[in-house]
């Protein structure tokens, strides 16, 4: 048994145990030092990740792939962003606590897990062990009414999609007898396996896993889970736990299910068709920010899923890139968001925006960079993301999709462009305030990357085509 | 390398970046801020036009191909590279761009007083996106551009536009955006059956004729609105309207052609079949532009509403030109565009110019102005009568070569076409009277100024250029004969082809065949490109 494959995280978690007596044991404030040894975890876990070599652990259990590398290292610096997002907005909202980077931590554990899931087991326990973390995280501000409603509905609907998710596998393993993926796709390149019992299971485990990439019809909470939470955790839930779930998503119906793309292709491009038309007619009436945020991440899974719906490498590929470029522009966006504070009170209307571009024209720039890609308007990052997963999608023949996709995408700018307008042709407002270094940083990190994409895309690509033709063994 | 030794495209393309550097580091009060913003923009912007001119001198106008070709591996793996290359068709195109936009930045020395550094900066990114545009030899680069053009435009009706500028702005992107995302389907599908995404493969690339068509109308879409052909051009006189006058010019002087030369570069040599197919229907909606929109602008009680229509109007001579794919119509078209571009551009500066001493653009409110500024109305003459194709002005040589060319297709068509000749002259003419002519009666109009030397400096090239084209056309239309040529003789070689081959002739005449379009496009595609095959053929 070769638990070496697991080293990241392994070393994460007691990282992860090491903080927790640190913080019990020392005095005074240690949300500081806690966060930067979490951020010095991620960071050795990145590294771990990275060397590892590809292999099979745990009987079968737990996989590392270039498909689970490429997930790992995404979400640790999704992660990672998110984590300094939080450092100076907890402490401007007084909810500065040391436990606040351990949960972050034990959720990057339990997302590690999911992509490198090759049983259902592994899924389930990994999917909990991430679900559980940012249940507690949605009401971090325990004294503040939105955000424990926030974190009790998150509760509440993430447990019955994890009860679906839970039989669903039932099912599964009952039809079947096996829960392991290199198994079940043995077992189901025969046509005659698949009875309808385990297509059944397999809806429902696709119905868990739409519950928590949140597309369309499993979106409910999203709105206001985003609203309710506090800015930080919505930074971080828009992004690293976005990424497991579709590492999940790909590997589940790619690897073991890969053979019954027949059944299940119609349901995604449903998903995706769904998500991407509501994303973009939700958000043109939302005046609050956050919950703008929310359908427009509604509206990118779907665009995400086309690729999945393509069924081809090239598609999974088109995701990947897709994620990449996703996660840069909403860490960016949310900590542009975070900034929006006047006289120590944070905002959350658009009409806050106002005039922004007088007020502070470098974080207005960033922000239009940030809408402008999120619209897919070349030759900024988004455009790129929209490029691969349509790609995919007319070599498929999926043009019902693609044109949908497109138009779809034309809607979204409406409300993307919206900001854009408050921001510069709007009248200004009064300066937000000072903003921290740390929020700078990621504004500037994201924006670059999200502006200077198409210079340097060829590695980003060349990581997610190698990712991707692993899932199809 | 290529004939300039250097890599001339990139440069004259990306200069204009550098110089927005300079502009941002620029430190100091709003004053000096602005003065030097200015003065940097200027200066790009001139100097760029120097460089252009290279362009200009060591074009080989005997090659029909891309010339100053620049190729850089960018994704290698999936056909698609950083190529850079002008043709025939796309050379003048980049000297346009590259002498409007310092005339703008002129234009709006004095006009624009709010956000001078964001301004001029909005201004140069423009400038790189539509000369990358046209120098784009990668169908990926050139959409890139093709789009990229819609930030900074949408930025300058919004911020610097007039009253409705956020209305105007928002139909401007979104109309064009519309079109364009449909062109990237093309693209894919294009990118997907040939493998690459280089023009200059693509130029060679036989479409299936089922899948021409489809391919056709997604061109359709984008190229359409931003020409604008009748009825997609209802943004255009928003979009004018609340565009500061720099913005107009542009627009009109070069947002316009993008269309125009978009039907050029794909349209009529990668479809040609679909293209003679659908021949009738763009001559449909050209006729109905040239004709309808003549009268709207006759009707028009706002000068700039007016010089926008006029530009549909225009313009559908233009699509009239290149849909008759004879070497008349293409060179009459593209003689038209490049003509259009420096006449419309001039007469939006015309409007700006009382625009920025009167701050009202209602024709009624001038009359008379010939009393006080004999240079003005000196001027205004000149290119009112280019507009309107005067014989020995740009406009006239453009119009007669597309009657000439429209001729041999259809008599009608060409009695349409050239009833916009005529109509033109009527709505001009009646334009020009009521400003220019007459009694000053106006009270306020008594102390207006003739053109101030900056202005003069304004109109000077583009005065000099309309004569010039229109006294000695071959020097311009030397430089496009033999693309013109070889793209006619594609032409008729791919019509030729199309009619020996009698099975295949069904399907590309017929549209109902094309329904069953998603199947015969991925088929022989997925043959051709073995790492496409589905899921379940790679677990096999």
């Amino acid at each position: 048994m070769n638990w070496t494959l697991a080293l990241p995280e392994l070393v994460l978690s007691i990282v992860g145990m090491a903080i927790l007596v640190f913080g019990v044991l020392r005095k005074g404030d240690n949300t500081f030092l806690a966060s930067m040894f979490t951020l010095g975890g991620f960071l050795l876990a990145a590294i771990l990740v990275a060397s590892r070599n590809p292999g099979v652990g745990f009987n079968g259990q737990f996989v590392v792939d270039p498909f689970s590398m490429f997930m790992k290292e995404l979400l640790l610096a999704g992660a990672a962003l998110a984590l300094i997002l939080s450092l100076d907005f907890n402490r401007q909202e007084g909810l500065s606590r040391f436990e606040y980077p351990v949960l972050m931590l034990f959720a990057v554990v339990g997302m590690m897990l999911m992509a490198s899931a090759s049983n259902m087991m592994t899924l389930y326990l990994g999917l909990e062990l991430q679900s559980l973390s940012l249940y507690v995280l949605a009401a971090w501000a325990r004294d503040d009414v939105r955000s424990t409603e926030a974190g009790l509905k998150y509760f509440v609907l993430g447990a019955l999609a994890s009860g679906l998710l839970l039989y669903g596998i039932s099912l599964i393993y009952g039809f079947s007898g096996t829960m392991d993926f290199a198994q079940l796709a043995k077992l189901l390149a025969t046509p005659a396996a698949a009875s309808p019992g385990l297509i059944v299971g397999l809806v429902f485990v696709l119905a868990g896993l739409i519950f928590k990439i949140s597309a369309v019809p499993f979106h409910m909470w999203t709105p206001d889970v985003y609203e309710g939470s506090p800015t930080a955790v919505t930074a971080f839930f828009a992004t690293a736990p976005k990424v497991a779930a579709m590492a999940l998503l790909l590997r589940v119906m790619a690897t073991p299910f890969g053979h019954l793309l027949g059944s299940w292709q119609q349901l995604i491009i449903l998903v995706s068709i769904a998500s991407m038309i509501l994303g973009a007619l939700a958000a043109i009436g939302q005046t609050n920010v956050k919950r703008l945020m929310a359908y427009s991440s509604i509206g990118h899974m779907g665009y995400a899923l086309i690729g999945l719906a393509a069924g081809t490498p090239a598609g999974i590929r088109g995701v990947l890139v897709y994620m990449v470029v996703y996660v840069a522009m909403s860490a960016g966006a949310f900590a542009c968001i975070i900034a929006m504070r006047r006289r120590g009170i944070a905002v959350e209307r658009i009409s806050e925006l106002s005039g922004l571009s007088r007020t502070d024209p470098g974080l207005a720039l960033a922000l239009a960079v940030f809408m402008f890609s999120m619209a897919g308007i070349p030759p900024l990052s988004g455009f790129f993301g929209k490029l691969y997963v349509f790609l995919a999608a007319v070599q498929s023949g999926l043009w019902a999709l693609a044109v949908i996709g497109v138009l779809t995408s034309v809607v979204g700018a409406f409300y993307y462009l919206r900001i854009v307008k408050v921001m510069y042709f709007d009248p200004p407002l009064e300066a937000f305030d000072r903003r921290p270094a740390s929020l700078s940083f990621v504004v500037a990190v994201s924006g670059l990357f999200t502006a200077f994409f198409f210079i340097f895309p060829a590695p980003f690509i060349g990581a997610a085509q190698a990712a991707a033709k692993v899932l199809f063994g | 390398m290529n004939a300039a030794g250097f890599p001339i495209l990139s440069l004259v393309t990306w200069l204009p970046m550098v110089g927005c550097l300079v502009i941002l580091s620029v430190r100091g009060d709003e004053e000096t801020v602005a003065s030097n913003a200015r003065w940097t923009a200027l200066w790009t912007s001139l100097i760029v036009l120097a460089l252009s001119l290279i362009l200009w001198v060591k074009f080989d106008p005997t090659e029909s191909g891309f010339q100053f070709i620049e190729d850089v591996k960018w994704l290698p793996e999936y056909g698609v590279g950083y190529k850079m290359g002008v043709d025939g068709i796309s050379v003048l195109f980049v000297l346009l761009s590259t002498l409007l936009t310092p005339i703008c930045i002129l234009a709006s020395w004095e006009t624009i007083t709010r956000s001078v550094r964001e301004y001029m900066i909005t201004f140069l990114i423009l400038e790189t996106m539509m000369v990358g545009m046209f120098c784009a030899a990668d169908f990926v680069v050139f959409y890139i551009f093709f789009e990229g053009v819609l930030i900074p435009m949408f930025l300058i009706i919004g911020v610097w536009g007039g009253p409705r500028r956020v209305y105007s702005a928002f139909k401007f992107f979104l109309f064009t955006l519309t079109g364009s995302v449909l062109m990237l389907l093309a693209l894919l599908a294009m990118w997907y059956q040939a493998g690459t995404t280089d023009l200059v493969v693509l130029l060679k690339t036989a479409f299936p004729p089922a899948m021409q068509p489809w391919l056709f109308f997604a061109f359709f879409a984008s190229f359409a609105v931003k020409v604008p052909m009748w009825p997609f051009h209802t943004w255009l006189p928003d979009a004018h309207v609340e565009a500061p006058t720099a913005g107009s010019v542009i627009l009109a002087g070069v947002l316009l052609k993008m269309g125009a030369y978009g039907f050029l570069r794909f349209s009529v040599p990668m479809l040609p079949l679909a293209s003679a197919e659908f021949a009738p229907f763009i001559y449909t909606l050209s006729v109905v532009a040239v004709v309808y929109t003549s009268i709207v602008a006759f009707a028009q009680e706002d000068m700039k509403k007016l010089i926008a229509y006029s530009s549909v109007a225009h313009m559908g001579v233009v699509t009239i030109g290149i849909f008759t794919f004879n070497i008349q119509g293409i060179q009459g078209a593209m003689f038209q565009m490049l003509s259009h571009g420096i006449v419309s551009g001039a007469l939006f500066l015309i409007v700006g110019v009382v625009y920025d001493r009167m701050h009202t653009r209602e024709i009624d409110r001038y009359g008379g102005l010939a009393d006080r500024m004999p240079l003005y109305a000196f001027v205004f003459m000149l290119f009112s009568l280019a507009s309107v194709g005067l014989p020995g002005t740009s406009g006239f040589v453009g119009e007669l070569l597309v009657i000439v060319g429209s001729l041999q297709v259809n008599f009608w068509l060409a009695l349409l076409g050239g009833l916009g000749m005529i109509l033109g002259i009527v709505y001009t003419l009646y334009l020009y009277r009521r400003m220019m002519f007459g009694r000053l009666t106006k009270a306020d109009l008594r102390g207006i100024l003739d053109l101030s030397p900056r202005e003069i400096a304004i109109f000077a090239p583009l005065a000099v250029l309309t004569l010039w084209m229109g006294i000695y056309p071959t020097s311009f239309t030397s430089f496009f004969d033999a693309s013109v040529a070889s793209m006619v003789q594609h032409h008729t070689q791919a019509m030729a082809a199309s009619l020996t081959d009698v099975a295949q002739l069904p399907n590309a005449v017929t549209l109902p065949n094309a329904v069953a379009l998603p199947n015969t496009v991925a088929l022989p595609g997925a043959a051709a490109l073995p790492h496409a095959v589905t899921l379940a053929g790679i677990l096999h």
